[in-house]
């Protein structure tokens, strides 16, 4: 068992390669996720604030 | 499609769509990895090293298609000033940049194996890398205005001008010589690269796409609620103003 796992991450000698490949990929993928989702909630929260002292005039702008 | 122009239908609509978009995304990817890391077979001259083609070739597809919303969108913009128009394109082009940035890494740690260079300026690198720069000079160029509104015509037409850059990178292959491997799944007579890898790359280039949309829906929604954010702002400020500064005539001044 140990060894497949160990034969797995060698890549047939390409780990060098292969490993950063895919982390460089999930990389930009898991940043642009985080960075979408910090801009949402913080803008969601301002609103949200925003709306809550004026809510008369929030409603209509 | 102008029903959903309104950018209070858009939200609503976006929120029942983007739990869904968000499973099924992360379905696909997960079922994509596993695939392209523990099924799919080495290839019989690359070795392992072909498993760098499942993050690599989905990540260059969705560049040059990211590109291509980015242009329609921004001719929409341009042509019916489509209200959600220009919030598409702009949120589009940071996604599409990442993806180009991708596929240049990715490609760089492909080449240096098989190749022996981690660069080489033939024309299918050096016409992904002018898209990468186009991305770059389009959020520049819309940032760069104190306008919103002028920001975003100039980068319209930037994208819309850049859009000559992706049949270069599509057929650069077939027009120049180039150490890049010719086109093997999107050609005439069909995909000539074998079942047992065209079908993990099909399910990893789905599971891209899904998730370009669900961080395009996300990042369009944060836009449009920037965008309100703003407008409520100014209205407060206006309000603030006219309070301590006493009653305004219709053009603003103190009367």
């Amino acid at each position: 068992m140990e060894e497949r796992i160990v034969e797995f991450l060698r890549m047939g000698g390409y780990a060098a390669f292969v490993w950063p490949a895919y982390a460089v990929t999930a990389a930009g993928m898991a940043g642009l996720l985080w960075h979408s989702l910090r801009a949402y909630r913080r803008a969601r929260r301002a609103v949200a604030a925003l709306q809550a002292r004026r809510p008369g005039r929030a409603d209509r702008a | 499609m102008h029903r959903f122009a309104n950018p209070t239908r858009f939200m609503r609509a976006s929120a029942l769509v983007l739990p869904w978009l968000a499973v099924a995304t992360a379905l696909l990817l997960g079922a994509g990895l596993l695939l392209a890391l523990f099924v799919a077979p080495p290839d019989y001259q690359q070795g392992e090293s072909v498993r760098i083609m499942y993050v690599h070739v989905p990540a260059a597809w969705l560049a040059s298609a990211a590109y291509l919303s980015l242009a329609v969108a921004s001719a929409i913009a341009l042509i019916w000033r489509h209200p959600l128009a220009d919030i598409a394109a702009q949120e589009a082009a940071p996604i599409g940049a990442v993806f180009t940035a991708i596929c240049l890494l990715s490609g760089s740690l492909w080449g240096k194996p098989m190749w022996g260079a981690w660069w080489v300026w033939d024309a299918r690198l050096t016409s992904m890398l002018v898209l990468f720069f186009l991305y770059l000079g389009y959020i520049a160029l819309v940032n760069a205005f104190d306008d919103e509104e002028r920001g975003a015509r100039a980068g319209a037409i930037l994208a819309l001008v850049g859009v000559v850059d992706l049949p270069i990178i599509k057929f650069s292959v077939d027009w120049w010589n180039t150490l890049h491997q010719p086109a093997s799944v999107f050609r005439l007579g069909g995909p000539t690269i074998a079942v047992s890898m065209l079908a993990p790359l099909l399910v990893m280039a789905l599971g891209f796409t899904l998730f370009f949309a669900t961080v395009l829906l996300l990042r369009m929604r944060a836009a449009i609620l920037a965008r309100k954010l703003r407008a409520l702002r100014r209205a407060e400020a206006e309000a603030a103003g006219r309070f301590a500064a006493g009653p305004r005539d219709a053009a603003g001044s103190v009367l």
